[in-house]
């Protein structure tokens, strides 16, 4: 009897409750704003305005990346070809569409660029990576980074990123993936994962380091189009994913 | 739960294999089963007119997306119906089938009869009995009409050259035998019989929910030997746990789940086409299934699968949990979960989980958040997610995934209070359930 006494009294409460929270839904619902940025804002749980090392990670910061390489990035990571469980299962349900629109407001961010870091490098690895960058290594068909990044390493939209602004380890990890061909990418041969094999650790610590010492241009630069033999060398990167 | 079920299949195998042997049944794959033959099902001659052939497989091609055969037969990012898709079970992992038109690796040199079979009686071109991760248990209720429709739509696709791996079935169950005595136990082929008391809409929406829709493969509580619960007769909607993973399909029968019978219909089939409505947000394998197949229902069939879903008597409620007195302990662990509410979940879902309807769900009073097993609500906070683009609603808002930023005790806090706050009035959750539930985040 005390029991059922209890029963009706928890049911009136919930129902109250219930009804309760209803009309608040009604009455008050959250106000939320029409725009993309409202739309992204589960990206901001690991994607600050900064590149972040979290828990399981580094997180790179996304703003004023180029278009067509955020857009090939969201839709590699949802199609399993650049694995990263945790934004294959975010990204599942969305369209290209919309992920295009996503990579548009991100490339349209505007967000000053954190000072270089500190070089600590000796001369012959600065001479080592500034011989790599201009010039490449023929001989192991290694091509300048500038070729495809542009002549101001600030890549050649829509989809070659730029190398500057980047933090250090963030680099080394991306060569490490590329050459791995482990969780991140370079799953596939390509031209950046050919790359990566053929450069040793010292090679790549050293552009890494020396990449990210370098200070942003201070004004303007036009990149130059890709050139044809590296478009079609690196055709996978530089195709939008629905022309692959 | 995995030597559970070895031991009753064994067992059963044992007693019931005695029984067959001695009534003289033949367990091996045999010819077709009179079944093949169903009630009012059409022998589905092809027909030489162009225009007509072409408007069959236009039909095939929505049925097709009805019945979510790509939802399966696809793997991540490959080629629509070429298969190689892994589905985990309890019973080992199964990989999809290419059902493109290529002769040597998809189903090119089928014909009409076999596609039937296979859809019908669950057994493939060579009488090999199917495993019932193919959906045939449901399947079964589809007219011949169309499966002959939808067999001439994937035989218009350009086929696709892909092998696909065999699956990893475990022992016993890799063991044919056993599958024959299963399917003899818990399967019953036979197309879906009209129920002349109800109204065509009714009997178009029970076959779509029944038969194409294969909802029961999700919402239904299965034995541990893989059948749906009351699957030889009765209603197979009451809820379960989705197999091999950590998602809970929720009873479409129950008031205090996911039933409908209090919604209007246009909310049902609102919800069903683009993914969200003010009542509901869906998530997991559920915004998959909207994804794939149901945003291309018309709204006809929409709305028939509405009044039948709306219709499902209530089944028996599930007694609930006695209400937990809250002692210190526990009143402390919910004001963590108070200040972890207020940081990360109140810009969205309100001071008072009032959400937004259609847009951040309300979690006051939302029976996804209260429902036992917590499992659904942990796995959002855990993952995050969107609700899938539709014609309907393109541009879905989300939710931020928290695995990388909670650990298992906080994520346990922050959903123990907002299922005990603003009326809400659901059991705590234990960081050992959070834990559970990061299998296969990474």
């Amino acid at each position: 009897m005390e029991g059922m006494k209890t029963f009706f009294l928890m049911m009136a409460i919930c129902s109250a409750a219930l009804a309760f929270g209803a009309r608040v839904a009604v009455a008050a619902p959250v106000d939320v704003p029409d725009t993309m940025a409202e739309r992204v804002k589960p990206c901001a749980a690991c994607h600050g305005l900064e590149s972040a090392a979290g828990r399981d990670g580094f997180y790179p910061r996304l703003a004023g990346k180029p278009k067509g390489y955020l857009f090939n990035q969201l839709r590699d990571f949802r199609d399993g070809r650049r694995y990263y469980r945790p934004m294959a299962l975010l990204l599942e349900n969305l369209s290209d569409e919309y992920l295009m629109e996503m990579a548009s407001h991100f490339a349209d961010l505007k967000q000053p660029y954190p000072p270089p870091e500190p070089a600590n490098l000796t001369p012959g690895e600065a001479a080592l990576a500034r011989r790599l960058i201009e010039n490449g290594d023929p001989a192991r068909n290694i091509p300048a980074c500038v070729e495809c990044h542009g002549k101001a390493l600030m890549g050649t939209p829509p989809y070659i990123p730029g190398l500057l602004g980047l933090p250090r380890m963030y680099m080394v990890a991306q060569f490490g993936a590329w050459r791995s061909g482990g969780l991140l990418r370079g799953r596939k041969a390509n031209c950046m994962s050919e790359i990566g094999k053929q450069l040793t650790a010292e090679e790549s610590n050293a552009l890494a380091a020396w990449l990210a010492s370098r200070p942003m241009p201070e004004h303007d630069f036009s990149a130059a189009p890709l050139a044809a033999q590296m478009a079609q060398r690196c055709g996978d990167l530089v195709r939008s994913g629905a022309e692959r | 739960m995995k030597r559970g079920s070895l031991a009753a299949i064994l067992a059963l195998a044992t007693v019931l294999g005695i029984v067959m042997v001695l009534a003289g049944l033949d367990l091996s794959p045999g010819p077709a089963d009179p079944a093949s033959a169903p009630p009012g099902g059409k022998t589905g001659t092809a027909t030489a007119d162009p225009g007509s052939l072409q408007s069959r497989q236009e039909r095939g091609r929505y049925l097709a997306q009805v019945a979510n055969c790509m939802g399966c037969h696809t793997a991540q990012g490959g080629q629509p119906y070429a298969g190689g898709k892994e589905l985990p079970t309890p019973f080992g992992t199964f990989i999809t089938s290419n059902i493109t038109p290529d002769r040597q690796t998809g189903i090119g040199n089928w014909n009409e009869q076999d596609f039937w079979k296979a859809l019908h009686e669950g057994k493939s071109r060579d009488g090999r009995p199917l495993y019932p991760a193919f959906p045939y248990t449901e399947y079964t209720k589809i007219s011949r009409e169309d499966s002959d429709a939808i067999f001439s739509h994937l035989q218009s696709l350009a086929p696709v050259v892909q092998e696909n791996p065999p699956g990893r079935i475990q022992f016993p169950y890799n063991f044919q035998p056993l599958l024959s005595l299963w399917r003899f136990i818990y399967f019953k082929p036979g197309v879906y019989e009209t129920d002349s008391g109800q109204s065509g809409e009714w009997n178009r929406g029970a076959y779509l929910v029944q038969g194409l829709g294969h909802c029961s493969a999700c919402h239904a509580e299965r034995n541990p030997l893989g059948a749906v619960v009351g699957a030889a007769g009765g209603e197979t909607l009451g809820g379960g746990q989705i197999m091999g993973s950590n998602w809970y399909a929720p009873s479409l029968t129950s008031g205090s789940e996911a039933g409908s019978s209090g919604w209007p219909l246009g909310e049902i089939a609102q919800l069903l086409t683009t993914g969200v409505s003010s009542k509901a947000t869906t998530s997991g394998p559920m915004a998959d299934v909207v994804r794939q197949s149901l945003q291309h229902l018309t709204a006809e069939d929409a709305r028939a699968m509405a009044v039948y879903l709306k219709s499902l008597p209530e089944s028996a409620q599930r007694p609930l949990p006695a209400a937990q007195a809250i002692n210190e302990q526990g009143r402390a662990w919910l004001e963590r979960g108070s200040a972890i509410y207020e940081k990360h979940c109140k810009d969205c879902h309100g001071p008072s989980g009032e959400g937004a309807p259609g847009i951040y769900p309300p979690l006051a009073g939302n029976r996804g958040v209260v429902m036992t097993p917590p499992v659904n609500a942990i796995r959002s906070i855990l993952i995050g997610g969107y609700p899938p683009s539709t014609s309907g609603n393109p541009r879905p808002y989300g939710m931020p995934p928290f695995a990388q930023v909670l650990r298992d005790d906080e994520v346990a806090m922050v959903l123990s209070y907002i299922r005990t706050a603003w009326g809400n009035a659901a059991s705590l959750v234990t960081r050992d359930q959070v834990d559970k539930s990061r299998v296969g985040l990474h």
